[in-house]
C-alpha cells in the first residue's frame, strides 16, 4: 500500500499526469450529464454512432496533411507551384485536428437526432449505417495515406484511447477545460428544458415551447461530449462512459435530479479510480475506467434487486 | 361565452393522403367538447392540428379571442418512455410551467407556488415526492392533468384519458374533469368511451373521411347516429 502511494506521488509530480487526471475527471463529469436523457430517449447508441463518425473525421484530419503534402509537393516538383507556396499549404494542413473533427461530428449529431422521428430510414438503422460507414472510410484513409509506420498502433489508439490522454499538450488541456465548462454551463442553464423535452416533447410543443430547438441543443451538446471523450477512452468505448453511470443511477434513484447527480458522482469516481489504477498497474486508461463503470453498474443492480425483494 | 376555436372546412391527412375532410365546428369558452370516432378516423391527426403540431391540409383552423395557438394544456396518451422515467411528481408538474419560463433557466417562486397549488387542487399534494413510475394509472393521469393546468387555465385537450384505468379510477377522473369544466376551463376530450358523453356539452363525431355530427349533446342523443351508437353500447352491456 505505502509503496503504491509512493509510486502515485512520483507519477503525480509530472505535470502531464496531473493534466490527464484533471481532463479525465472533467470528461467523465460531462459525459454522464446527458446520459440519462439519451438512455430515456432511446438514443443509447447515438454515442456509438457519433464516435465512429468522429473516428472517421479524426482519420481524415490525420491524413489530410499527408495528402496535402503529397499533392502540393508533386505540383511544386513539376514546376507548377513554387516550393515556398507548397510549404505554406503543408503547414496549414497541420492545424489542430479539432478543427475538422468537431464540425463533422456536430453535423452528424444534428442529422441523426433530427432523423430520429419520421424518416424512411429509422433511427437505429441510420445510426448503424453512419457508424460503420464512417469507421470503414476512416480506416481506409489511414491505410492509404499512412502518417507513420505503425498504422495499427494509430488505429488502436484512436479506437481505444490507449495512452493518448497522457500525451496531451497544454493547449489540448485548455481546449478540454473550455469545452467542458461550455457543456456544463449549457446543461445547467437548460436543465429544466432538457428534462421537459426528454419526458414529453409533444406536451412542450402544445404549450408553446420550442421543443425542436432544445432537441437540437441536446444533439450539439452530445457531439461536444463525444469529441471531448475521444481523448479519454477512444471512440469504441465512449458509449460506455455515457450510458453506464446513467443506467446505474436509474437503478437506485427516483427523481430526475437525484439520478443526474448520482450519475455524475459515479462517473467522476470511476474515472478517478480507473486513471489511478491504470497508472499503478499500467493498464490502458479507457478500458480500466469502463471496467470500473461496469462494476458499479453490476453492484447497483444487485443492491436494487435485493432492496426490491425486501419490499415485497 | 366567447369563441376560442373556429374550424371551417378543414381537411386532415399526411403524406398527401386525406384522412378526414370538411370538418366544421366551433369551441366556445366553457364548452366541454367530446370528440368521438373509430380508430383510424383521424382523431389523433385532428389533435395534432389543434395543438399546432401538424398543419391541416386545407381549410382554416382559427384561434379566437385571447387564446393563442400553442397555448393548450395537453394530456397525451402515455408513451413507453414515460413508463420507466425516473422523475418525481413535483418535477413533472413543474415542467408544465416551462413555456412560461421562456429563456429563463429556472422556475420563479410564483411558478413553483402554482405547481404546489395545482397539486393541492387535484388532491395529489401528498404524492409530490413520489416517483412517477411507481404510481397507479389514475394517479399518473392526475399528475399529467396537474402539469397541463400549470401550462394554461383556459383550454385543456385530453387524449383518451381513461384508457387503461380501472372503472373506479375512470369515474373519478371523469368527475375531476367535469369539476374543472364547471370552474370555467374549456375541455376538449377525445374518446371512444360512450360514458364520456355524460359530461359533455357538445359532441363531434367523425367517421371515416367525413364529419358525421357536430352539435350539442342533447341534439346528438336525438340524432339517428347518436341513437345508433347508444343502442349498440346498451346491447353490448346487456349481452
Amino acid at each position: 500500500m505505502a509503496e503504491s502511494i509512493e509510486k502515485l506521488k512520483m507519477y503525480f509530480a509530472f505535470p502531464f499526469v496531473r493534466y490527464a487526471f484533471i481532463v479525465g475527471l472533467l470528461i467523465a463529469l460531462c459525459s454522464s450529464l446527458l446520459g440519462v436523457t439519451l438512455v430515456l430517449k432511446r438514443f443509447s447508441f447515438i454515442g456509438d454512432g457519433l464516435s465512429h463518425v468522429a473516428f472517421g473525421a479524426m482519420s481524415l484530419a490525420t491524413v489530410l496533411p499527408v495528402m496535402a503534402k503529397e499533392f502540393f509537393l508533386g505540383l511544386a516538383e513539376s514546376g507548377q507551384l513554387s516550393r515556398r507556396a507548397a510549404e505554406i499549404v503543408t503547414k496549414l494542413g497541420e492545424m489542430n485536428n479539432m478543427v475538422i473533427v468537431l464540425p463533422v461530428t456536430l453535423i452528424a449529431a444534428i442529422l441523426l437526432l433530427r432523423t430520429g422521428q419520421n424518416t424512411k430510414i429509422k433511427g437505429d438503422a441510420a445510426v448503424a449505417m453512419i457508424s460503420v460507414g464512417a469507421l470503414a472510410i476512416g480506416y481506409l484513409l489511414m491505410n492509404r495515406f499512412p502518417t507513420r509506420a505503425n498504422i495499427s498502433g494509430d488505429v488502436c489508439s484512436t479506437l481505444f484511447g490507449s495512452t493518448s490522454i497522457l500525451t496531451l499538450k497544454e493547449e489540448d488541456v485548455w481546449l478540454c477545460i473550455i469545452m467542458s465548462v461550455i457543456v456544463i454551463l449549457l446543461f445547467l442553464l437548460f436543465y429544466n428544458k432538457i428534462f421537459a423535452v426528454t419526458f414529453d416533447e409533444n406536451f412542450m410543443r402544445a404549450a408553446g415551447a420550442k421543443a425542436d430547438a432544445y432537441n437540437l441543443l441536446i444533439a450539439v451538446v452530445t457531439a461536444l461530449i463525444i469529441v471531448l471523450a475521444m481523448n479519454l477512452v477512444g471512440s469504441l468505448l465512449i458509449s460506455a462512459l455515457i450510458i453506464f453511470p446513467a443506467l446505474s443511477a436509474m437503478r437506485m434513484f427516483k427523481s430526475f435530479r437525484s439520478v443526474i447527480i448520482c450519475s455524475a458522482v459515479i462517473s467522476v469516481l470511476c474515472a478517478a479510480f480507473g486513471i489511478i489504477l491504470s497508472v499503478l498497474s499500467s493498464t490502458p486508461v479507457g478500458s480500466t475506467i469502463v471496467a470500473a463503470d461496469l462494476g458499479v453498474f453490476l453492484l447497483f443492480s444487485l443492491v436494487s434487486s435485493v432492496m426490491q425483494k425486501r419490499k415485497v | 361565452m366567447s369563441e376560442q376555436i373556429r374550424c371551417s372546412d378543414v381537411s386532415l391527412g399526411y403524406d398527401g393522403n386525406v384522412v378526414t375532410e370538411k370538418l366544421n365546428f366551433t369551441v366556445n369558452s366553457g364548452d366541454y367538447l367530446c370528440i368521438l370516432g373509430e380508430n383510424g378516423s383521424g382523431k389523433s391527426t385532428l389533435i395534432k392540428a389543434i395543438l399546432g403540431l401538424k398543419p391541416q391540409m386545407s381549410g382554416t383552423l382559427e384561434w379566437c379571442g385571447d387564446v393563442r395557438s400553442g397555448e393548450v394544456g395537453y394530456l397525451p396518451q402515455q408513451t413507453l418512455v414515460q413508463r420507466d422515467f425516473p422523475a418525481s411528481v413535483r418535477e413533472i408538474v413543474r415542467s408544465g410551467c416551462i413555456a412560461k419560463c421562456g429563456l429563463r433557466p429556472f422556475c420563479s417562486r410564483q411558478e413553483k407556488k402554482l405547481a404546489e397549488d395545482t397539486m393541492k387542487q387535484l388532491g395529489i399534494e401528498k404524492l409530490a415526492g413520489r416517483c412517477y413510475r411507481e404510481l397507479s394509472g389514475g394517479q399518473q393521469q392526475r399528475v399529467l392533468l396537474a402539469r397541463a393546468l400549470c401550462a394554461t387555465r383556459r383550454i385543456l385537450l385530453l387524449d383518451e384519458p381513461v384508457t387503461a384505468l380501472d372503472p373506479k379510477a375512470q369515474l373519478e377522473l371523469y368527475e375531476l374533469i367535469a369539476k374543472l369544466n364547471r370552474d370555467g376551463i374549456t375541455i376538449i376530450m377525445v374518446s371512444h368511451d360512450i360514458n364520456a358523453l355524460k359530461y359533455a356539452t357538445h359532441v363531434l363525431h367523425i367517421g371515416s373521411h367525413k364529419q358525421l355530427f357536430f352539435g350539442t349533446r342533447s341534439a346528438y342523443a336525438e340524432s339517428s347516429i347518436g341513437r345508433e351508437l347508444m343502442r349498440a353500447e346498451r346491447s353490448e352491456e346487456n349481452g
